[in-house]
């Protein structure tokens, strides 16, 4: 199935591709260098002269308990943005998919969040959950809860979570939906005719079939929630509190821009890149084996 | 085992009634086709009987309960669709025992029932691949094998040999009716091909815009068809039909026993006769002369295109390699009385 464009000579294949090569170096290749050549200094507080240091920034940072707290919190951060946005966006999907009339509106309304810019997503959700005016939480108070995401680390990772999750929810539901309906009618005719119901369907075939859409989905929400959602973080809680949301992304931001460490931040860019490297690698060889196409 | 009745049957899409109302009857291990041009609501007939559309108006019945209200599950029924719609994750094993481990059969039993139908079907060797990996011919066998297995009470089939080529689908259709026959489980069976229907079907219906125009044993429908439109489906080349302005003009001369019955007919009259039942000669008691346009021998038969003066088009269906006139010459051609159909300016027949 593997189509092949044979082209004579290589000068035009070369410049077809220049652009991209181009693109990917002055975005990825360069920053990434300078960034593994900077983990290996510490440069001084006036940022006049920097000191070799080899692997002590790492060697550092892996003793430090905040950072290996910030392992787990993007984990736990991480799981529960893909596994909160697809599962909703899922559910969605298989709602819309069912509807006849009015699925136009119903789809058009669902993909407006993905529009809103992550850190404008995380405004209004502050807004909504703001201690002191926010709707949400006055609602909760008249309900008897006391909620305060500034205070309560839990909050804050919940609040978070389901800011990140939101905007994403759009992008996976259109994924979903289009997966749900490039499965022929046929087939899922053919499954009740022999005897399965809804959930049955759904679980053995609808949900197989489905496969390469979640399959591709996590890989794509899982770096999203690994890197995408600075701006949620940032404008919600500031990795706070004590420290109880910040992810490895915020961390390197945190430490550099703010603390200035940039040796130290340098570092965390590495072991952030091999981290997710790992991930994608691990999902591909792993996950994918389970994926029908 | 059961029968089928099919009850004033009416079905609308929003304001469209794309079915106005069929009644079938259907014996206890009866091969039925359906047959009918495309678009004229064949499938939509099937997928009520089968559940997968909701009845507008009328009553479906499965041996003799009405099902109207039942989910495709409770109907014990199985098909056998178009495309084959198979389980493309699941191996031609698990595709045949779907059905079975859902209705939570025995492990052993699953195994042995698929085991008989692959048998049967000649899928032994294909049991663990993927539908993808198999032609088209083995793909409906196994579409085929996932409808016997579950011993339904009834078989739909939906245009399942459209897909092939033209051999196989000669083939299927043989192991098809054979099936059908060695299993007696009554079936439903639609097709836009005559000749798929004229060989399958104890009984066919022909289909015509939401009507099923006529009923019956395929030889019956194609030597008494009851519609114009029947006459002109059922068979290749399809009947003749004349529009007859006087009982006898120039181009046509009738006997007197149906002149009589134009006669007494109100308003035109069309006369109708079959390819094969004329001939170009004067033996006949009914005669029709025209112009001869082109011929087509097609070695076993030849097809003679005429015209009558009328600009009408006949065809006449000799046997062999016959001998003929030169293009453009006047012929004369005729056909026995008991040939000769008439229908009515409603189509139907009137004699
Ligand atoms: N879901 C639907 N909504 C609206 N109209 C429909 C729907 N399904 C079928 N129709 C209409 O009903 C009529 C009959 O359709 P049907 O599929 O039964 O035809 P058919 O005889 O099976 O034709 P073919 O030989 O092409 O399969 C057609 O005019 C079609 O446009
Ligand atoms: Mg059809």
């Amino acid at each position: 199935m593997e189509k092949r464009v044979i082209f004579k000579g290589w000068l035009l294949p070369l410049l077809l591709l220049t652009p991209q090569v181009v693109v990917t170096a002055v975005f990825f290749f360069w920053p990434a260098g300078q960034a593994v050549w900077q983990s290996l200094f510490i440069p001084d507080p006036f940022g006049l002269k920097s000191q070799f240091v080899g692997l002590g920034n790492f060697e550092f940072l892996l003793r430090d308990p905040f950072y290996r707290a910030s392992f787990v919190t993007t984990a736990v951060f991480s799981l529960l943005v893909t596994a909160v946005s697809m599962g909703v966006a899922l559910y969605l999907a298989v709602l819309a998919d069912r509807l006849i009339k009015g699925a136009g509106t119903y789809r058009t309304l669902l993909i407006w969040p993905y529009a809103v810019a992550p850190a404008v997503a995380g405004v209004l959700w502050l807004f909504m959950f703001n201690t002191r005016v926010g709707v949400v939480s006055w609602y909760l108070g008249l309900l008897g809860y006391d909620w305060n995401h500034v205070l309560n680390g839990g909050e804050a990772m919940g609040l978070v979570v389901v800011a990140s999750a939101w905007g994403r929810i759009s992008y996976n539901f259109l994924f979903f939906l289009a997966g749900l309906q490039a499965i022929p009618r046929s087939v899922i005719e053919a499954a009740a005719i022999d005897g399965a119901h809804f959930w049955t369907r759904f679980r053995t075939i609808v949900f197989p079939l489905l496969s390469p859409v979640t399959f591709f989905l996590l890989v794509v929400n899982i770096v999203y929630a690994f890197f995408e959602t600075f701006g949620v973080i940032h404008t919600i809680t500031s990795g706070g509190p004590q420290q109880s949301t910040t992810i490895l992304v915020y961390k390197v931001y945190a430490d550099g821009f703010v603390g200035q460490d940039l040796g130290s931040s340098a570092a965390q860019s590495v072991i952030l890149l091999i981290v997710v490297g790992i991930l994608t690698v691990i999902q591909f060889k792993f996950i994918e084996r389970r994926v029908h196409y | 085992m059961a029968t089928i009745r099919i009850d004033n049957v009416k079905k609308r899409f929003g304001q469209t009634e794309v079915i106005h109302g069929v009644d079938i009857d259907i014996n206890d291990g009866e091969f039925i086709v359906i047959v009918g041009p495309s678009g004229c609501g064949k499938s939509t007939l099937l997928r009520m009987v089968a559940g997968l559309e909701t009845v507008t108006s009328g009553e479906v019945q499965i041996h003799g309960k009405r099902v109207n209200e039942l989910e495709p599950m409770d109907r014990n029924i199985a098909m056998v669709f178009q495309n084959y719609a198979l389980y493309p994750h699941m191996s031609v094993f698990d595709n045949m025992a779907y059905g079975l481990k859902i209705a939570g059969t025995a492990k052993a039993e699953i195994a042995e029932r698929v085991d008989k139908a692959a048998q049967m079907l000649q899928l032994g060797d294909y049991l663990d691949r993927k539908p993808r990996q198999l032609s088209g011919g083995q793909r409906q066998r196994v579409a085929m094998g996932r409808a016997i297995v579950r011993k339904p009470a009834v078989f739909l089939f939906d245009e399942p040999l459209s897909n092939l080529d033209a051999k196989l689908r000669v083939q299927m259709r043989l192991e098809i009716k054979a099936l059908q026959r060695d299993l007696g489980i009554t079936s439903l069976y639609v097709t836009h091909d005559q000749v798929e229907a004229m060989t399958l079907a104890d009984r066919m219906v022909v289909m015509n815009a939401g009507v099923a125009e006529q009923i019956g044993a395929p030889m019956d429908v194609y030597q008494d068809p009851r519609t114009m439109f029947v006459g002109g489906f059922i068979g290749s080349p399809p009947m003749n039909f004349l529009q007859l302005r006087q009982a006898s003009d120039d181009s046509m001369r009738l006997p007197p026993q149906i002149a009589d019955r134009i006669e007494k007919a109100e308003g035109p009259v069309t006369v109708g006769v079959r390819p094969e039942h004329l001939s170009l000669d004067a033996n006949g008691e009914a005669r029709f002369s025209g112009r001869l346009r082109y011929v087509e021998p097609l070695g076993a038969e030849t097809l003679v295109h005429l015209v009558t003066e009328g600009g009408e088009q006949i065809t006449v269906r000799q046997d062999g390699i016959a001998q003929l006139p030169e293009a453009g010459s006047q012929c004369v051609m005729s056909s026995a009385a008991e040939h000769i159909c008439l229908f009515g300016k409603d189509g139907a027949r009137i004699d």
